[in-house]
C-alpha cells in the first residue's frame, strides 16, 4: 500500500450523523480509510475513533487533519503516528481444521498467545490480538490450514504515559 | 407555556431577531407556514422558487450582515435549496436552511417527497440538525444561529420532521451557546502578529492581498488603516471588493485570472504579501509554481484550514481579521523605504489599466458598466456570474464594503436577482443595481414575480451579448471558435417579457440610448425595471491568465491574444 501510514485518534460527540461527517471528508477527497473503529468512551456522551489512513503528501493529511478539526462536533484530534504511542487489532479467524491438524494449530496458538473460542469437528475459531506485524505472522501461518473466515476490528491506538 | 414545534420555531428564530424569513411553501413545511401566518415582527417573504429563496436569504446576510434565513419544503423543495445552500458555504456566508421532513415514522421509507437533506447537504453546509423532537427546537435554532455567525460563517440546514412541527413543547430557549467541541480562534497570536510586523518592516516591495473575510469580520476600517498608515499598496479580491476603496491610490484593484495587470505584476515581483481574509484561490493564484515566488507569506484568516493549503506561509496567524489587524496596527509605520516600488506600481497602473475598444457602432459592455457607475456609484451592486461580472468588477470603482454581492466561489449563474431582492429587503436606504447576463438572467427569472409584488425598486441591467459570453470566450481561445452550446439568440425579449411580468422593460440597441435609459431606470420608483443592453456580441474579457499559466503570463488585450494563443495550455482548469 503506497504512502505513509497516519493514525488518526479523534475525540468527538457521541451523536447520530457524526460517523457520516467524518468519514464523508475522506470521501469527498477522494481517500481511502484503510480502517476504522468507533466506540463510546468512559463518558456516554463521547466516542473515540481511530481512523487510519495512508499518503505519501504530508500537505494532504495535514489538511485532513484540519478539516476534521473544523467539524462541529471533533473534539479532540491528534495523528498519533508521530507520538509515541501503542496500537492493537483484534482479528477472529475461523479455520477449516479438523481434528487430525488441530494439535498443531493449537501449538501455534500457544506460541502466539492466542485464544481458542470456538471449537467444532470440522473447525476451529481464534482468537488473535497483537499489532500489525504480529497479526501478518499469525495469518502467515494460519494460512497454510485453510482460512474459511477472517474478521478484524480495526486498529485502536492510545498514546504511551510520558515516561516513553 | 406549551406551544407547537412550529411556532416553537418561530418564537426561536425572534430570540435570533430574525425580522424575514425567505421561502416557498409544501407539504411537511405546512404547520411552520401555518405559525408563520400571523406572527409578529417575522415577516414571510414567499418566492417562486427555493434556489431563488436561498439566494434571497444569502444576498440579505451579504448585504446587512446578519444571519439570513431561508424556509423550503422536504424532498424537491429541500433540494432546490442545495444550489443555494452550496453558494453560501463556498463565500462563507451565514444562513440557516429550514426545511420540512416527512413526519418520523415515514423516514427512510421512501415517502413522498422525502430526501435524506442531511445526506444530500453534508459536505456543503457549516453543520446540520434533524429536529425529531419539538422540545430540541429552541436548542438546535440557538446554536445553529451561534454556528452560522461565528468563526468562519456558513451555512447550517436545520431539517424538521413534519409530526415534530406539530408536537407540543414548552420553550426554554438557552441564554448562550456553549460547544466544547466548537471555539472558534478569534484573537491572534501576539508573537505572530509581532513577526507579521517586522516582516512588514523589512519588506522592500510589500503588498496587501485582502478578500472577503475582511468584510465578514467587518474589518474594513482597520484595512484602510493597516494600508494607509504603513503605504503598503493593496489588492482586493473579488469577494472582498469594496473592502479598501478602489479609487484611492494604493489601490491595485483585483488580482487574478481577469484581475488587473498591476495587481498580478505585483505578485510576481513582491517580497512580502500580507493576505488577509483570502484564502489563494486557483483563480487568483494561477499556476502555484509560479505564483508570487519572491515573496514571503503573512496569511491572517480565522479558519486553520485555510492557511497553507495552496501555498506556504511563512507566518500564519490564526484570527478574525478586525482583531489581528488591530494589533497589527498598532506595532507598524509609515513605510519610508519603499518609494521605488510605489513607482513601479504606478507605473504598471499607468500603462496597464483595464481598457476596450470601441468597435463600430455597437455598444461595448464595458461602456455599459462604465455608465452605470457613473449614474449609480453609490448603489447596492449584485451580480450574476459570467463575463458581466468580470467587467463590473473591472470597471465599476467599490468603494465600501458589501456594497458588491457576487458568487464568487461557486460561481452560481441565477445567483444574482434573487440574491438582490434579499439584500433590497435587508437595506431598504439603498438603491439596488443588479447587473446581470442574458444566460445568468433567465435561470432565476421568476423571482421578478415577488420584486414586481412587493413593488421593490430594483435596476436590473442585463448585458445581453446573446452568448454564454464566458464559455464563449474561452472557445474562441482555447477551442477553435468551435461554439458548442453557447448561442443564446432565441433567449426571448427580455423587456417585453419584463412587462409581461408587470415589471418595466426597457430595451436599448443604440449607444446614444445607454444614458438617458439609465437615467430613466433612476425615475422609476414603485417596481423593479429591466433594460436589456444589446451589447456587441464577441467581446471578450482581459486581461486573462490563461488556465495552468503563471500570473506574470497574462494576456494583457485583444492585440495580444490575436498574435495567438500557440503554446498556452488548453482548458486546464
Amino acid at each position: 500500500m503506497p504512502g505513509r501510514r497516519h493514525i488518526f485518534s479523534v475525540l468527538v460527540e457521541n451523536k447520530f450523523g457524526v460517523l457520516a461527517r467524518v468519514a464523508g471528508l475522506f470521501s469527498g477527497r477522494g481517500f481511502n480509510i484503510d480502517s476504522l473503529s468507533v466506540a463510546e468512551t468512559e463518558d456516554p456522551n463521547t466516542s473515540q475513533m481511530t481512523i487510519v489512513t495512508h499518503g505519501n503528501d504530508e500537505a494532504i493529511i495535514e489538511q485532513i487533519e484540519k478539516q476534521l478539526n473544523r467539524l462541529i462536533e471533533v473534539i479532540r484530534i491528534k495523528d498519533i503516528t508521530k507520538e509515541n504511542h501503542v496500537e492493537r487489532e483484534m482479528i477472529l479467524v475461523k479455520l477449516a481444521v479438523d481434528t487430525s491438524k488441530r494439535g498443531e494449530v493449537l501449538q501455534i496458538v500457544d506460541i502466539f498467545r492466542a485464544r481458542t473460542i470456538d471449537v467444532a469437528s470440522e473447525s476451529l475459531t481464534i482468537e488473535i490480538t497483537g499489532d500489525e506485524n504480529k497479526l501478518g505472522a499469525v495469518i502467515d501461518m494460519l494460512k497454510p490450514y485453510g482460512i474459511r473466515e477472517l474478521v478484524r476490528t480495526g486498529k485502536v491506538a492510545i498514546m504511551r504515559s510520558s515516561g516513553k | 407555556m406549551l406551544m407547537r414545534g412550529a411556532d416553537l420555531l418561530i418564537e426561536s428564530l425572534k430570540h435570533e431577531d430574525v425580522e424575514y424569513i425567505f421561502g416557498v411553501q409544501g407539504g411537511a413545511a405546512m404547520p411552520i407556514f401555518d405559525a408563520l401566518y400571523e406572527a409578529k415582527g417575522i415577516q414571510l417573504i414567499p418566492m417562486r422558487h427555493e434556489q431563488g429563496a436561498a439566494h434571497a436569504a444569502d444576498g440579505y446576510a451579504r448585504a446587512t450582515g446578519k444571519v439570513g434565513v431561508a424556509l423550503a419544503t422536504s424532498g424537491p423543495g429541500a433540494t432546490n435549496l442545495v444550489t443555494g445552500i452550496a453558494t453560501a458555504h463556498m463565500d462563507s456566508i451565514p444562513m440557516v436552511a429550514i426545511t420540512g421532513q416527512v413526519p418520523t415514522q415515514l423516514i427512510g421509507n421512501d415517502a413522498f417527497q422525502e430526501c435524506d437533506v442531511l445526506g444530500v447537504t453534508r459536505p456543503i453546509c457549516k453543520h446540520s440538525y434533524l429536529i425529531k423532537d419539538s422540545s430540541e427546537v429552541p436548542e438546535v435554532v440557538a446554536e445553529a444561529f451561534h454556528i452560522a455567525s461565528t468563526g468562519k460563517p456558513g451555512p447550517v440546514v436545520i431539517d424538521f420532521a413534519k409530526d415534530a412541527q406539530f408536537a407540543e413543547s414548552e420553550l426554554h430557549y438557552p441564554e448562550q451557546v456553549n460547544l466544547r467541541s466548537y471555539n472558534p480562534t478569534t484573537e491572534g497570536h501576539p508573537r505572530q502578529i509581532a513577526k507579521a510586523a517586522e516582516l512588514i518592516k523589512d519588506a522592500k516591495r510589500p503588498m496587501i492581498y485582502a478578500g472577503g473575510g475582511v468584510v465578514l469580520s467587518e474589518a474594513s476600517e482597520e484595512l484602510r488603516k493597516l494600508a494607509i498608515n504603513t503605504h503598503i499598496p493593496t489588492t482586493v479580491t473579488l469577494m472582498g471588493l469594496g473592502a479598501f476603496p478602489e479609487t484611492h491610490e494604493l489601490a491595485m484593484e483585483m488580482p487574478g485570472m481577469h484581475g488587473s495587470c498591476c495587481a498580478n505584476y505585483a505578485f510576481t515581483d513582491a517580497d512580502l504579501v500580507v493576505a488577509i481574509g483570502a484564502r489563494f484561490d486557483d483563480r487568483v493564484t494561477g499556476k502555484l509554481d509560479a505564483f508570487s515566488p519572491k515573496s514571503q507569506k503573512v496569511h491572517i484568516d480565522i479558519d486553520p484550514s485555510c492557511i497553507g493549503k495552496n501555498v506556504w506561509v511563512d507566518v500564519p496567524i490564526v484570527g478574525d481579521a478586525k482583531n489581528v489587524l488591530r494589533e497589527l496596527n498598532k506595532r507598524v509605520d509609515r513605510k519610508t523605504d519603499i518609494d521605488p516600488w510605489l513607482r513601479q506600481i504606478d507605473d504598471w497602473k499607468t500603462k496597464y489599466p483595464f481598457e476596450y475598444r470601441q468597435k463600430g457602432d455597437k455598444i461595448m459592455p464595458q461602456y455599459v458598466i462604465e455608465e452605470i457607475y457613473n449614474l449609480y456609484s453609490d448603489a447596492m451592486v449584485t451580480a450574476d456570474v459570467g463575463q458581466h461580472q468580470m467587467w463590473a468588477a473591472q470597471y465599476f470603482k467599490f468603494t465600501e464594503p458589501r456594497q458588491w454581492l457576487n458568487s464568487g466561489g461557486l460561481g452560481t449563474m441565477g445567483f444574482s436577482m434573487p440574491a438582490m431582492i434579499g439584500a433590497q429587503i435587508g437595506r431598504p436606504d439603498k438603491t439596488q443595481v443588479n447587473i446581470n447576463g442574458d444566460g445568468s438572467f433567465i435561470m432565476t427569472i421568476q423571482e421578478l414575480v415577488p420584486a414586481v409584488s412587493m413593488k421593490l425598486p430594483l435596476k436590473i441591467f442585463i448585458i445581453n451579448n446573446m452568448y454564454l459570453g464566458m464559455v464563449r470566450q474561452w472557445q474562441e481561445l482555447f477551442f477553435n471558435k468551435r461554439y458548442a452550446a453557447v448561442d443564446y439568440h432565441d433567449n426571448p425579449d427580455f423587456a417585453k417579457l419584463a412587462e409581461a411580468f408587470g415589471a418595466t422593460g426597457i430595451r436599448v440597441e443604440k449607444i446614444e440610448d445607454v444614458r438617458p435609459a439609465l437615467e430613466r431606470a433612476k425615475e422609476i420608483e414603485d417596481g423593479p425595471v429591466v433594460i436589456d443592453f444589446i451589447v456587441e456580441e464577441e467581446e471578450n474579457v482581459f486581461p486573462i491568465v490563461p488556465g495552468g499559466q503563471g500570473l506574470g503570463d497574462l494576456i494583457r488585450n485583444e492585440e495580444e491574444a490575436s498574435k495567438g494563443l500557440n503554446g498556452w495550455i488548453r482548458g486546464l482548469a
